[in-house]
Parts: C-alpha cells; structure tokens; sequence
C-alpha cells in the first residue's frame, strides 16, 4: 500500500548525505541543516532556505528536507503550505508584486492588478504562458508612506499607476 | 566589553564628532531606499571626497526621517555637539544632491528643499523610540554607542537588581505597544516570578497589520535599541535566550538586525558574562514567512518552534508556559524600544509624558489619503486633528475627511465627529476601535466605507489559520455578505445576519484574529449604517467607488 511507500520515503535508514541527483544546491541545503544540527524546530529556516537556493518547494525538495530533519512529510507539507511566503510551484523569470496593504489599497493598487490582467492575462499567484512573468500580491510591504508599491523582484518602487507600471514592465522584463 | 571599555569608545566617538564640522545623514529606510537614497549618498560621499572635505564632513546613512513621501530626506547637522543646528532637505535625489549639499556647506540653504525647522510635521513631535533615527549610523555599533546606546544596559546590570528594573518599568506605567495595551511591568513581573531553569525572551516584529510600518522603520533605524531592550528584559525577568521573530517581507530590517547582532556579539554586549557580570544573553533571528496569525502570540511561539502558526488556547499564557513550554516574555519591537529610555531617565520621568493611563509616546505610521504620508511619534493624547491636520497637513486635493482608522484588520475606523478625541487606549476604545500598533490610515469623502470593511475581511478571511470554526467559517460567510453588499446583490435581511455573526466571532473564537476580525465591521456599521443602507437599498455606492451591474451612478 502507499503508506509503506511514504513511510520508507520519511524515514530512511540511513540519512542521506546529499542528493543522488548530484545538485550542488542540495549541498549547500545540507550546510543550511548541519547549522541547525538538523533540529526539526528549524524547519522554517531550512525552508527560507531551500526556497532561495531552488526558487520555488518541489515535492522533492521537500521529502529530502523531511527526511534530513527526521519531521514526517505531512508536517513539513503542512508547514510548507501554511506560509504564503513559500511557493510549490516555479514562479517565472520576473516577479511583479503588488502591494495591497490598506494604505496601497485605498489609494488604487486593485487598478494596477486590472492592468496587469487586461494586458498579460493572469490573476494573481499566476505565472504567463511563456513563463517570463508571475503577478503576485503582497499583503503589506511597509512602504506605506509611498503608496501604492509595487516590487519588480526585489526592486520596491513607490506611487505607482497602472501606466506606470504597464510601461516599465517591458524594458524591464527583457532584461535577464 | 567591561565599562571602561565602553567609556572609552564613548569618549573617542564624541571627540571624534567634536572635529567634524558637518554631518549629512542621508535616510536610509525603505521608504526612501526605493525612492533612490542609495544612490544620493553614493553621490554625496562622492562630492564630498572631491572637495577634499573628507574630514571634516561625515557622511553617513541613518533611520527612517519621517517624510516618507518627500524622500529622499537629508539632513545636515552642523556645529558642536549639543548646540549643533539641523536644516532638512526633502525630495533629494542623485542629480541635485551634490549642489544642495556642497551649497549647504558654503552656508546657504537651498530654500527650494529645505525644511523649515519649525514646520508643524516636526514641531509637533517628540522623539523617544525614534530618538536615533536621523542621527545615528544603524550600522556601526560604534556610532550608536557614541550616542549612547547600551548605557541603559550598563546601568541595569551594574547599579541595578532584576527587581529594580521591572520596579521602573511598572512606575513608568509602558503598555504594550503591539495594540492590546497590555501592562509591561505586569507582564515583566510575571515571568520573572515564575520559576524554571530556562526562561525565553521574544520581541514580537511580525509587523502584520497592513498599512503598518513603525516596527520595521525602528528595526531599520536603530537595531541596537531593540537588542539593547531586550537584554535589559532579560536580566530583568531572568532570561539568557531571546528569539526576534520579524517578518520576511523585510528584507532590510532582516539585514540590518543580522548585522547588529553580530557587531554585539563581537563587541561582547551580547553573549557570556556581559560587562563582566554573570549575565549572559544570546540573541537568534527567526523569520516569518508571511502569516498574519504569526502575529498572536501564541501563534508565533509555535511558528518559532517549527510549527504551523496556529494558536494555543490560553491560558496557560506564555508568560507561564511559552516556548517549549518554558515561561516566555513576549513584547512588541515599539515596547523594547521605549526600555532603555526608561532605563536611563527613570519610570518617573517616563510617566509624565502622555496621560495618566497611556504614558510615554506611540509612534504611528500615516498613510492614506492625507498630504504628509510617514512616520510620526507623538506623545499619547494627542487629538486626532491635531495628528492629521497639523501633522499631517490635511487631506489632499481640498477633499473632505471622512475616516482615521486605527489598529488594522482588528482595529476600526474613527468618524469626523471624534476628531477631537484624545489618541489614547483608553479613548479609543471608548469609540469602538483600539490603538493597534500605530498604523494610521485616513480615509476621504471618495473611500467606501463597506468596500474597506470587505476588505478587511477579505484579508481576515485568508489570514485565518483553521483552527477554530467561528472564525475559519465565520470570515468567509461575513465576506460573502459584504461582496454581495458592494455588488449590489444584497437584501434587507443581509445586515441583521451580518451583526448576528460579528457578535458570534468576537465571543467564540480561539484567538484574537478571530475575536476582532468583525471590528472594521461593527465600527463600520456604528458610523457609516447609512452608507450600507445606500448599497442595499439604492443599489448605489455614496463615495462612487462599488461598481454594480450596470456601471457606476456616480461619476468618480
């Protein structure tokens, strides 16, 4: 039955050293746990972490994390699912986030998602077809005194319009 | 560190500041980082080298200066320490920083960006947690101890005994200042009475409230406060472990409190036998990954253990059996922060700043539709007008205002006809809404009411964590009634339903998202019933903002 599988997939004999794909970045993954002597109440960081160095919790990703820190899968998914901040899916190459904290919201930050759908087609949490752009909304960056903000990746940018927006999304996403 | 070490970085900062003629500090908080303040102090530092002032001008970043939606914000100090004269420049940037700089320095003010020194938006505050801010490097630890940080530590652990510490807090009468207002010296006297081997210490910076940014500006502006707060909570309640769990959407503040740490850690006044007492305290980072929950308290201790951050049910209280089940002190970034002041000048001198109940001073955050958007503290009782029309400078374009509101998706929202009413705990509730953590947000004649309120439940709905069933069913059937309101779909029953419910969540929930999660509806409801009779009954929204089936009846 599966719950032998799952069960030989959470607790393995022997815990693994890296990764049999040979990723570098599950080495690093393994520094990140060896720091926290592979204590299952660090789970969050070790999370934050494997979500920087792979962008995004793949199911295997998260199985390795489960095994390493002797936590069952169900609560690791459970964790990994609570937070907004972690993602299960690969986000796109270019990541536009729009605030819509109270102060960005009453000053017109849903106008600038109406945009974003108009012209891109997507909603917020989805990514183009083409993969090149993930919309997402943050519930609130800080940036309260420049509202509305928006962040083009890790770039916050403050009084932003729809116009704004749309025409600084194309010179910005064909950068790599 | 011992204290003749401390001393003598003390004196050597200061005789260093003595030959300094000038001083520009360029802001260095969010705000104004995404506005380009990076580059106006690449541009300044550069100038200055070039005029061979090196010397005799310093040039560093510093916290949040408060105008957030004029940054970026410079200030320029100039003379001998304690009589030194301060001009603010507002809306610099990287092509007119060097000419408004250099000019400064000959002697003549660029009227054009200069702040008045008397201008209401300053002249009306008074700085105790953001003392630092606009004066000292968050950077350098050295700069911070120059101007006096962890002298409040020095002091506790060598003049004064745990007791005596929480004895000074309790005189200065601190609440705490993550919105509930709950008492300090109480909650401090409590863990320190408890008995255990281990007992925890954790500053609660999951600033999660939108439209909220005090904690993160302190945090960004002066980190040592904070850690230094925390030590002296330490040694007050017997405490040698200290967690600060701050949100993951700051990534500076996470740099910044990383990099503080460190340079404590490394100075010795964080770590074993602090000033060469038998006083040891370690500080580690945990960091939020965006829950709103997270910021309950018992909410946060499962999620610095690794858990889901779904509440426990009280009591027991932290205080008693926290994390891992050990007594835990748990206090608001705002509260850590107004410590050592406290510390150094005495609960008595504290006391006397604000009323009789809510002493000391709130930072708020003021966002929305008013002209002077940024970071203000105030001493407590201050009225609202005087926050919003003399701080503030009014609302923008001549519009009318209609409401404050206070305290987030928990808080409610402060009509016209209390704006009068003195910003205090106490007094705020008395008008149906709470103090919240200080994030203050005015609403126009073109905000409706309803709208805001669904969005707020809108918020509450996808922050509930599940646990308990009032509040995870309870939010999702009060937003579906305020969508079907600004749709227009509502029927005259929907409003008596929608109180029904709000009485249901505030008296049956787990924790406190639940429990206020109705408030920016019954507030809403209290003040402004006449705008959801105009949803329900009119089809029509009275700010022109909801739009029903057939387009908008009023013209925005």
């Amino acid at each position: 039955m599966e719950t032998k599988a799952q069960d030989a997939l959470v607790r393995p004999s022997v815990l693994p050293s890296s990764h049999p794909s040979g990723d570098k970045r599950f080495k690093m993954l393994d520094a990140a746990m060896k720091r926290h002597q592979f204590q299952s109440d660090a789970l969050l960081e070790v999370l934050h972490q494997a979500q920087e160095l792979f962008g995004f919790l793949g199911d295997d990703v998260l199985i390795y994390v489960g095994r390493a820190l002797k936590a069952p899968l169900a609560r690791v998914y459970g964790v990994a699912t609570f937070y907004n901040f972690f993602t299960l899916k690969p986000k796109g190459a270019h990541t536009c986030t729009v605030c819509l904290g109270t102060a960005c919201y009453v000053k017109g930050a849903s106008e600038i998602l109406n945009g974003l759908r108009e012209k891109y087609g997507v909603k917020p949490g989805e990514t183009t077809g083409d993969g090149k752009l993930s919309v997402v909304v943050a519930r609130c960056v800080g940036a309260c005194g420049i509202a509305p903000a928006v962040a083009f990746d890790s770039e916050v940018t403050g009084k932003q319009t729809k116009a704004r927006v749309l025409e600084r999304l194309v010179p910005w996403m064909e950068r790599t | 560190m011992n204290s003749e070490e401390l001393q003598h970085i003390v004196e050597r900062k200061q005789a260093e500041r003595a030959g300094v003629r000038h001083r520009v500090c360029v802001c260095a908080a969010a705000g104004c980082q995404s506005l380009g303040a990076e580059a106006v102090l690449e541009a300044t530092r550069k100038a200055v080298k070039q005029k061979g002032l090196a010397e005799s001008v310093e040039v560093h970043g510093t916290g949040c200066l408060g105008l957030c939606h004029a940054g970026t914000m410079v200030q320029i100090e100039s003379g001998p320490p304690g009589e030194e004269a301060r001009v603010l420049y507002q809306k610099v940037d990287a092509a007119n920083a060097e000419e408004i700089v250099l000019r400064h320095l000959e002697g003549h003010s660029d009227e054009e960006h200069a702040v008045a020194a008397d201008a209401p938006f300053y002249a009306h505050q008074r700085r105790i947690v953001l003392e630092g801010s606009g004066r000292i490097d968050p950077e350098d630890i050295e700069h911070c101890i120059g101007a006096g940080a962890y002298q409040a530590l020095h002091k506790a652990l060598t003049e004064l005994s745990p007791a005596e510490v929480v004895k000074e807090v309790t005189t200065s009468g601190l609440r705490g200042r993550g919105g509930a207002g709950y008492p300090t010296g109480l909650k401090w006297g409590t863990v320190s009475k408890a008995s255990a081997q281990k007992k925890y210490v954790i500053c609660n910076a999951d600033e999660g409230d939108p439209g909220a940014f005090m904690d993160r500006s302190v945090l960004e502006g002066d980190p040592h406060r904070v850690l230094e707060g925390m030590a002296i909570a330490a040694f007050a309640v017997g405490a040698d472990q200290g967690f600060i769990y701050v949100r993951g959407e700051y990534p500076l503040a996470i740099k910044r409190l990383r990099q503080a740490i460190k340079q404590a850690e490394r100075a010795q006044l964080i770590g074993n036998r602090i000033f060469e007492t038998a006083f040891n305290f370690r500080v580690d980072l945990r960091i939020g990954a965006g829950a709103f929950v997270c910021g309950e308290e018992t909410a946060l201790l499962q999620s610095v253990e690794g858990q889901r951050g779904q509440p426990r049910p009280r009591p027991p209280f932290p205080a008693q059996a926290g994390l891992w089940g050990e007594p835990t002190l748990i206090n608001n970034v705002e509260t850590f922060a107004n410590v050592p002041t406290i510390v150094n000048k005495g609960g008595a001198w504290f006391q006397k700043i604000g009323t009789a109940k809510s002493t000391g001073t709130k930072v708020f955050a003021l966002a929305g539709k008013i002209n002077h958007t940024g970071l203000i503290e105030v001493p407590m009782g201050m009225s609202l007008r005087k926050i919003i029309y003399d701080i503030g400078g009014g609302i923008p374009g001549g519009k009318a205002f209609k409401a404050a509101q206070t305290g987030g998706p928990s808080g409610g929202c402060i009509p016209a006809q209390h704006l009068d009413l003195p910003v205090d705990y106490e007094s705020l509730q008395t008008v149906g809404t709470i103090m919240g953590s200080g994030g203050l947000i005015v609403m126009d004649e073109t905000s409706c009411m309803v709208d805001v309120a669904r969005f707020f439940m809108e918020f509450c709905m996808e922050e509930s964590c599940g646990k308990c069933i009032p509040c995870r069913a309870g939010t999702v059937q009060m937003h579906d009634i305020l969508q079907k309101i600004v749709d227009g779909r509502a029927v005259e029953s929907d409003l008596g339903k929608l109180e029904e419910l709000a009485e249901l969540l505030k008296s049956t929930s787990l924790c406190g998202l639940g429990q206020t999660a109705p408030n920016p509806v019954v507030s809403t409801l209290r003040y402004f019933r006449d705008e959801y009779r105009a949803h329900i009954e009119e089809k029509r929204c009275p700010a022109g903002v909801c739009q029903f089936g057939q387009g908008k009846e009023v013209a925005a």
